[in-house]
């Protein structure tokens, strides 16, 4: 009997690898991580390969180390997989082409991305897989979870019968995150599939010192061309190996395939040509168009690499007069993509050596779905139309609108070829509410309780706090094969009503669907609450609605604000999918599936969920008025073109629609854009209590979004001030008389509560008060808003060179130039980035390792890093994961190399100039913020006279003036970058001696993919990689840095002395030598309350576990040690510590005994570094060995 | 001398058990009670409100994040063998029977009725040799009368007796109306012991953070009159078997203890103060007194100094109040 299971492709390639595998080397990388992570866990159950052993995995620095463990591995005779994506491929380039060239048996299964180019995208294409089509790897493509699964196995088995090694790939995200009914392959398939002489073949050509041989040699140029030439009778073999597993794999399951599958009318006239999951859809699409009589057919292309031209031919009808060839990638500058080149270079030869059974058809190439752009049936019929023009387009795009070269084809979004047996569902949620989660589960329901097929995929915006979740699901009696969005629904369900005022939820119900809202009104008040777009939409498509007030029936569950449980009952009741009582009994055993493991109390609650929610579920009257208020525009009136024109249309989700004209070319965005994204997501909002308040300004300091500030003025400016505007008169001696205010942004404010918990003033009548307390957003929101917008931009910014920016409290008047970003509620990076950007943003520039900070540091449409008044602010730019050091270093290199000329052309031009005025820029002491304001007072004096000088110099001069302001570079990234996979640019960097600035947010994990160990993770922390319990201490970054001598290192927590990070980050700067300040960050990765992340610094520092100190080498010339330890010698046991945090606690309900020696050794850990740093912390070193920077030599 | 003492249906050696703390729950600890003659251990609570909390806490902390970001749809590993729920402490119960040969008494502390219904069961399954439960609630609620305070209680530790074969006994806290009330009502659900009686956090006041602090201090003697007083009431007045806890820290308590009617003595604070080898002290001591006053079994003492075999019974009643205070104001 046929095996199923419901899973996503990932895990669905995973399980057939692991199985085949030996050696697994990983390394995590978007979107391909989870089959690492299936790996890791397959390994950590003690599951088994065919063979009977347990696969072992390790996890490297980076692609390149786990690629170049695989070339050791299999060298040594073991067989070895890995998984990757987009740059994490090109870091294996270079052992590909060794892998290949000893013509080793071995697979990569990578779920392909698009390259970051002009920007960096999660989602996918080909740019990947084709820029290694080179390497010598034969390349299968699968293009369903199915197939993906089925090409694993494939892969593996050819692998070693060939030697050639394979690169399966498949859509990234469209089919490794597509959760598919699929029919599994069983151990005994797999091993009728692999050669098991093959296989022994393999392990005796290991190298071994029982059987000595070299490889890996130099080559010159009296044979190293022969022996280039020497494989290709493996090469050629390849196409017919596959045909035959395919031929083999059909006998055992069924299911058949061929290097070029073709379907479609037998005497088509036009013919497709595509790889991966854009077949499916063309697929669908010609079987459509040819049943209504259309000459049409398509050829998929499974072997990619070695190409079979013979294949190719022979699967072609004799029929065919033209082919479009669609390629998922771009190559700019060539004279098409690579798959149309190769068709056109086959139909050729075979032309000139009259092999081609017919006429030479006419060939026209188009990119389509590049980075996960939407590829529906639509397109298809464009691109089948355009071939059935006298003149088609030779190169096209199909699917956005090219109105700058035009290569774009039209296509009619309403064609649709989707039968009416399929339900199509779309529900739209929001991250933390659980829908997706809820989804997955009926997906799964539906799939392996009943004999009906399900598909499920879900689209997530770019935040990482209050994000929206929009999933497409559809069941139905056969095989789904649809892998695009639904457009046409049946069932809509919007988990979060305020959606309906931002964005067109309804677009996609067909006529007569349901529609369910999760809404707080009563059902007869209801339509009253809709803005007009809904209710036209209600009307004219006779939509049935339903309602239900989720969050309050979530609550009296005992939910909190999880209504997915809720949500997924009223679905299941209202669609009809299966019948009420079977479905309502299929929630239950999913829920107690799901959750048994997170407690009977999670089960009970959920229980409880579902018992409610039919009861308080209800239809809609629709009295069908149509007046009332339309949704609000998205950005006010006022705002910048650009952002109207583009920036809005990206925020309501229609980016889609943009034209190519819309975009910048390179890649260049303006900043200062998230203040136009008023999101509104916090249920509640913290409202100041002056009368409490002690103006200590630390709510200020740690609000992760810049959402909370301060200000003093003078008071006259209060005059204008709304009504309910707060003042307390100022309390700083200084500045006796002003007023103060410490003021929310009521729309900006995530809700994570962090100010709240840190704030040290109580009410004294009522302790459980504060001086700021969480208050309902909907209580405060009209008037916070009136009263922040008072606050910005009528009450003045204090004047910076009045402030002491080394104190805590003054520092918080200083403008956040980072705001409003999208990271995590709660996010222990972000105060950080913010104090830097308070300290240095006027002036800094920014080089930002691809990681959490890029993410919400980068990611469109709106980004965080904002301007002051003078329209100056950080400069910002992301290169790559693993090279954010050098990146960095590059600015520093140029902006020095401007510097110094504009230096040289200064003093050139000072009898022109002025000598004065030279003498002065050049002597200037900008060590300080007034002495920045004097050089920039200067420079415009500079440029003032300049404006009277002729000559080339001074024209020059003019365009680098700027540069004699100096310029504060910093290098932000994560522990990823900083410990494992940027660790030798950064040593490298620091080496360097030049004034650069690394800002290491460490917390001690990959937090943007999903919580990866990296070498930063601590002893005993459990960690994607390491569910076990990391049993190693995280390494000593600092102490490896201060072994230069020159490099200022600190080591900081804001939670633990929020003094020292403004004293370390000012030292750091100022220092013009190398700096590393590493800032211990809690994480929503570290599984316990954010809101208390502040505390748990406390607890960690107390522990010993992250002992806080700055090293500076200018202490040295002082006669002093220059290491200063800012912390106390541990006092809190490292355990107390550690239990309070699911990455720990996990372990300890997991195997205690594990926990116990963890937990000792990490304190055993703890009292040795903290003896190590307070020794050093006595060292002095002589006054004439103190170091010097580059600067300096 | 025999002090052979038959305690929820267990043969015991001798009346002094480790009480319910933190000692009796650690394998190396047990054994070395053992080692100093404990003739049984009671372990600490497994508290139902500690684990939903947990439970609750990390379902907050992880679930809520999952499934919000595209390239982190989670941010924990999710090993098969982590669960989070009352697992730790059934292995312990399993662990403590296998490392050592006297009885374990396990202990429950339940907050919702299936919670009293589910533990006991997995307790009673993990090997328990007998199952102590423990009571308490704090009254908060205007709404809810002393009789329905009672009736909550009562149905709670009737769900957990009907769900186990073996023995039960609950340990009360001081906090009633009438105690020997709500003792009979113990009795005819047909639990075999009380234990008087428990202690809890109690929350201080730090006048400097303007906060509750939360304390637990080790009991002393001055808390043993509070129970002997009630052993001594309730001697006679029930059937059921009497633990004393609390306050025992010397061997003239548990003279006392079982003089006022205890079945067995139960210690706790005098062990974490003085280690493990405290019980062996204490046992000496009774032996010792016993002898020395000719004792020779522990039937001739127990219940001697109880309400109804008192010499002065009102001294035990209504009068101890009064002496008291007139001790106060005569010195």
């Amino acid at each position: 009997m046929k095996q199923h299971a419901t899973l996503e492709a990932n895990e669905a390639v995973s399980s057939v690898a692991c199985r085949l595998s030996e050696t697994i080397a990983i390394y995590p990388i978007t979107p391909s991580s989870p089959m690492s992570e299936f790996a890791d866990v397959f390994e950590t159950r003690g599951q088994k390969n065919l063979w009977g052993a347990t696969p072992r995995v390790v996890e490297m620095q980076s692609e390149g180390g786990a690629s170049a463990v695989c070339h050791g591995t299999l060298q040594s005779g073991c067989l070895s997989t890995t998984f990757t994506s987009s740059q994490g491929l090109l870091l294996m380039i270079p052992a590909m082409y060794k892998i290949a060239g000893e013509l080793t048996p071995f697979v990569m299964h990578v779920a392909a991305r698009s390259l970051a180019t002009h920007a960096l995208s999660i989602f996918g294409d080909h740019s990947d897989v084709m820029a290694v089509r080179q390497t010598g790897f034969a390349m299968l493509a699968s293009a369903s979870v199915q197939e993906a699964h089925d090409f694993a196995a494939i892969s593996h088995a050819v692998t070693l019968t060939s030697r050639v090694p394979f690169l399966h790939f498949f859509d990234g995200f469209r089919t490794s995150h597509e959760v598919q009914k699929i029919e599994t392959i069983d151990d005994e398939v797999l091993r009728e599939l692999v050669d098991d002489e093959a296989r022994h073949a393999f392990y005796r050509r290991a190298l071994t010192p029982d059987a000595p041989s070299v490889r890996g040699t130099a080559m010159n140029p009296d044979g190293h061309f022969q022996a280039r030439e020497a494989s290709n009778n493996f090469y050629t073999a390849v196409p017919g190996q596959v045909q035959a597993a395919f031929d083999k794999f059909a006998e055992l399951t069924g299911r058949k395939y061929s290097l070029f599958d073709y379907t479609g009318d037998p005497e088509a006239e036009k013919v497709l040509i595509v790889m991966a999951s854009g077949g499916e859809t063309v697929d669908e699409t010609v079987k459509y168009l040819a049943a209504q009589g259309e000459k049409v057919g398509v050829i998929r292309v499974r072997l990619y690499r070695p190409f079979d031209e013979a294949a190719l031919l022979a699967a072609l009808p004799q029929t065919v007069k033209s082919i479009a060839v669609l390629d998922r990638t771009k190559e700019p500058g060539a004279p098409a993509e690579p798959l149309y080149l190769d068709i056109v270079a086959a139909l050729n030869e075979a032309r000139d050596t009259g092999r081609l059974p017919f006429d030479m058809p006419r060939v026209i190439g188009g990119r389509y779905g590049i980075s996960s752009k939407e590829f529906a049936p639509a397109m298809v019929k464009a691109v089948v139309d355009e071939l059935g023009k006298p003149e088609p387009k030779r190169r096209f795009t199909v699917g956005i609108e090219d109105d700058i070269t035009h290569l774009s084809l039209d296509y009619d979004p309403a064609f649709s070829i989707e039968p009416d047996t399929v339900v199509r569902a779309v529900f739209w949620g929001l991250g933390s509410d659980g829908t997706v989660g809820a989804n997955r589960n009926s997906i799964k329901i539906i799939g392996e309780g009943t004999d009906n097929y399900a598909q499920g995929y879900f689209v997530f915006d770019s935040k990482k706090s209050g994000g929206v979740t929009v999933s497409h699901l559809r069941f139905g009696p056969d095989r789904i094969r649809a892998p695009y969005l639904v457009s046409s629904a049946s069932f809509v369900a919007c988990h979060q009503f305020g959606f309906l005022e931002k964005f067109d939820v309804l677009e996609s119900a067909m006529e007569g669907a349901t529609v369910l809202l999760n809404a707080a009104y009563a059902p007869d008040k209801l339509w009253d609450k809709l803005p007009l777009e809904a209710r036209q939409a209600i009307v004219e498509k006779k939509l049935k609605v339903h309602t239900i007030d989720a969050f309050s029936v979530a609550r009296e569950a005992g939910m909190g604000g999880r209504i997915n449980t809720v949500m997924q009952t009223c679905f299941f009741a209202l669609s009809g999918v299966l019948p009420r009582d079977e479905a309502i009994a299929k929630i239950q055993e999913a829920i107690k599936k799901t959750y048994s493991k997170k407690g009977d109390e999670i089960v009970r609650r959920n229980f409880a969920a579902v018992d409610m929610a039919l009861q308080h579920m209800h239809e809609v009257p629709i009295p069908g008025t149509l007046e009332g208020e339309p949704r609000a525009a998205t950005v006010p009136e006022d705002a910048p073109d650009f952002i109207k024109r583009v920036t809005a249309v990206m925020m309501e989700g229609k980016g889609d629609l943009l034209p190519v004209s819309a975009f910048p070319v390179d890649g260049v965005w303006p900043t200062d854009t998230t203040k136009w994204e008023k999101r509104a997501i916090a249920r509640e909002i913290p409202a100041w209590d002056p009368d409490v308040c002690i103006q200590c300004n630390k709510c200020v300091m740690v609000c992760p979004h810049a959402a909370i500030r301060a200000k003093f003025y003078d008071k006259d400016v209060l005059e204008s001030a709304p009504p309910t505007f707060k003042s307390a008169d100022f309390k700083m001696r200084d500045f006796k008389g002003s007023g103060y205010t410490i003021q929310v942004a009521p729309e900006d404010c995530t809700g994570c509560k962090l100010c709240v918990t840190v704030c040290p003033a109580k009410n004294r009548a009522e302790p459980k008060l504060k001086a700021i307390n969480m208050t309902p957003l909907e209580d405060l929101r009209a008037a916070e808003r009136e009263n922040y917008d008072f606050f910005l931009n009528t009450i003045p910014d204090p004047d910076r060179s009045k402030l002491n920016h080394g104190e805590v409290k003054s520092s918080q008047f200083l403008r956040p130039l980072f705001e409003y970003s999208g990271a995590c509620a709660g996010c222990g990076e972000t105060p950080y980035v913010k104090l830097v950007s308070q300290l240095f943003g006027d002036r800094a520039m920014i080089a930002n390792a691809t990681g959490c900070s890029s993410i919400y540091g980068g990611n469109l449409p709106t980004t965080p890093y904002a301007q002051n008044g003078d329209g100056r602010g950080p400069a910002w730019a992301n290169s790559l994961f693993e090279d954010n050091a050098e990146f960095g270093f590059g600015m520093r290199f140029a902006v020095d190399q401007k510097t110094e000329f504009a230096q040289v052309l200064l003093a050139k031009l000072a009898p022109e100039i002025g000598e004065n005025l030279v003498g002065e820029i050049l002597d200037a002491d900008q060590s300080d913020e007034a002495g920045i304001e004097s050089q920039r007072a200067r420079v415009v004096a500079l440029r003032e006279k300049l404006a009277h000088c002729s000559g080339k110099e001074a024209v020059t001069l003019k365009e680098l003036a700027d540069y004699l302001v100096k310029k504060s570079v910093w290098i932000v990234g994560g522990d990823g970058w900083a410990y494992d996979i940027g660790y030798g640019g950064l040593d490298h960097v620091l080496a360097q001696g030049r004034d650069v600035n690394v800002l290491v947010l460490d917390t001690q994990v990959y937090s943007n993919t999903g919580g990866q160990a990296s070498k930063a993770t601590p002893i005993g922390a459990a960690a994607k990689f390491a569910a076990s319990g990391k049993g190693s201490a995280p390494k000593e970054l600092g102490l490896m840095a201060m072994q230069y001598g020159n490099v200022y290192v600190a080591r900081v927590a804001m939670g633990a002395k929020d003094s020292q990070v403004v004293k370390a980050l000012r030292e750091a700067e100022s220092w013009p030598g190398p700096s590393l300040v590493i800032a211990y960050s809690h994480c929503i990765a570290h599984g316990f309350d954010l809101s208390l992340g502040m505390e748990q610094q406390k607890l960690l520092v107390n522990s010993g576990l992250w002992t806080l100190f700055r090293y500076d080498p200018r202490r040295v010339d002082e006669g002093q040690p220059p290491l200063i330890l800012d912390s106390k010698e541990p006092k809190v046991k490292t355990a107390d510590f550690m239990r309070n945090e699911t990455r720990f606690r996990m372990i300890e309900k997991m195997n205690p005994e594990r926990f116990k020696v963890l937990a000792e050794e990490a304190q055993e850990s703890a009292t040795h570094r903290w003896k190590l740093l307070e020794q050093m912390a006595s060292i002095h070193f002589p006054a004439d060995a103190a170091a010097t920077t580059s600067s300096e030599d | 001398m025999n002090l052979q003492t038959n305690y929820l249906g267990l043969e015991l050696a001798h009346p002094i058990i480790p009480g319910a703390g933190p000692l009796t729950g650690e394998v190396p600890q047990a054994r070395q009670l053992e080692d100093s003659g404990a003739p049984c251990l009671i372990m600490n609570s497994l508290f139902e409100e500690q684990i939903v909390r947990e439970q609750r806490a990390a379902f907050a902390a992880i679930d809520e994040a999952e499934d919000s970001f595209a390239e982190a749809l989670s941010y924990l590993p999710e090993p098969e063998d982590y669960r989070l729920g009352p697992d730790d402490y059934l292995s312990r119960v399993t662990h403590l029977k296998a490392a050592v040969d006297i009885p374990v008494i396990a202990s429950v502390n339940g907050i919702s009725p299936d919670g009293w219904r589910e533990y006991p069961k997995l307790i009673a399954a993990a090997g328990a040799d007998a199952l102590e439960i423990n009571l308490y609630h704090l009254a908060s609620d205007p709404q809810m009368s002393a009789g329905e305070v009672e009736e909550r209680l009562l149905a709670s530790v009737r769900t957990a007796h009907d769900e186990v074969d073996i023995p039960v006994s609950v340990k009360l806290p001081p906090f009633f109306t009438s105690i020997p009330h709500f003792v009979s009502q113990l009795e005819a659900i047909g639990v075999q012991a009380v234990v008087l009686f428990n202690r809890f956090y109690q929350p201080d006041i730090d006048i400097e953070e303007l906060r509750a602090e939360p304390t637990l201090r080790l009991s002393d003697a001055s808390e043993l009159n509070l129970r002997l007083r009630w052993l001594a009431i309730l001697h006679g007045r029930t059937n059921l078997e009497m633990s004393l806890s609390g306050g025992v820290h010397s061997a003239t308590d548990v003279i006392k203890g079982l003089m006022a009617g205890a079945t067995t003595v139960q210690t706790v604070s005098g062990l974490l103060q003085h280690g493990p080898h405290h019980l062996r002290e204490l046992l000496d001591g009774v032996r010792e007194w016993l002898s020395e006053h000719e004792y020779s079994d522990l039937a001739q003492l127990r219940g001697c100094m109880s309400h109804q075999n008192a010499p002065d019974p009102e001294a035990i009643e209504r009068g101890n109040y009064a002496m008291v205070l007139n001790s106060w104001t005569a010195g």
